[in-house]
């Protein structure tokens, strides 16, 4: 098993700066070109809705750890931001509590669409812990 | 040409968006402030979404598509794209856009079509 974990002040220049760190890690088992952008995109999303709802577009650190067993790769993005106080309607397409109208509400099914597994962990005021998991070369 | 930023070009009736490489929420910013600011001081029949350059692309990017889509739609307008590569044109399939937006070959199809 390998492993590592870093933290990230929560800015949105991070949010690049955490898809592609992951995306060379997860190259030393060899991926597919479309299973790398498939984690790149689900680690976006998850660094995003950290930064954006956990802490609000305001201070705070991002854990990402990420861990290569064999094949089977599992990411975990955590904040200790607000917390969600409803996964489950967190977790419908299109739910959104932006009023700009810019965000689509869709980070949650992209998160799921592009990996095998997601489990979201969310207490309020604790924080929230989003687990994904993908086997690469299946 | 920055590939950080988005860069306006017009033809005609037409705005031609030019995405960065990224398109993140990091990248997308500013985004609405500025279309906002061309939409509502020209008059504007359709939005071209450049994908050329765009390497990489989240649901931050199918927000901002979907808000242009629904404020050209207010008036009339389309919205079409051009340049899309395979992780971009996945995400536009996930996100629902190619039922809403035509995708074209090249730059000249997407303004006339």
């Amino acid at each position: 098993m390998e492993r590592f974990r870093m933290e990230l002040e929560s800015l949105s220049k991070n949010e690049e700066f955490a898809r592609v760190v992951v995306a060379v890690f997860l190259s030393r088992i060899d991926p597919t070109l479309e299973e790398l952008d498939d984690v790149k995109t689900a680690v976006s999303e998850a660094v995003t809705n950290a930064e954006l709802h956990g802490y609000g577009g305001g201070e705070g650190i991002i854990q990402v750890e990420v861990e290569l067993d064999g094949r089977e790769l599992t990411v975990r993005v955590k904040d200790s931001g607000v917390g969600i106080p409803d996964v489950a309607k967190a977790r419908e397409p299109l739910f959104t509590t932006d009023t700009t109208g810019e965000r689509s509400g869709m980070g949650f099914s992209f998160m799921e669409a592009f990996m095998d597994e997601l489990e979201v962990e969310s207490a309020p005021g604790v924080g929230t812990t989003v687990i994904m998991k993908k086997t690469i070369g299946r | 040409m920055s590939d950080q930023t988005f860069t306006y070009e017009a033809c005609g009736q037409v705005l031609v968006i030019h995405l960065p490489r990224e398109l993140d929420h990091h990248n997308c910013r500013n985004l609405k402030y500025e279309t906002d600011l061309l939409l509502a001081e020209n008059y504007i029949s359709k939005v071209v979404f450049d994908f050329s350059r765009t390497q990489f692309m989240d649901s931050s990017g199918i927000g901002i598509l979907l808000n242009r889509y629904k404020q050209m739609e207010r008036s009339g307008g389309r919205v079409n794209l051009y340049g899309v590569n395979a992780q971009v044109g996945r995400v536009l399939k996930i996100g629902g856009i190619p039922t809403l937006m035509e995708h074209f070959e090249t730059k000249e199809a997407a303004i006339a079509g």
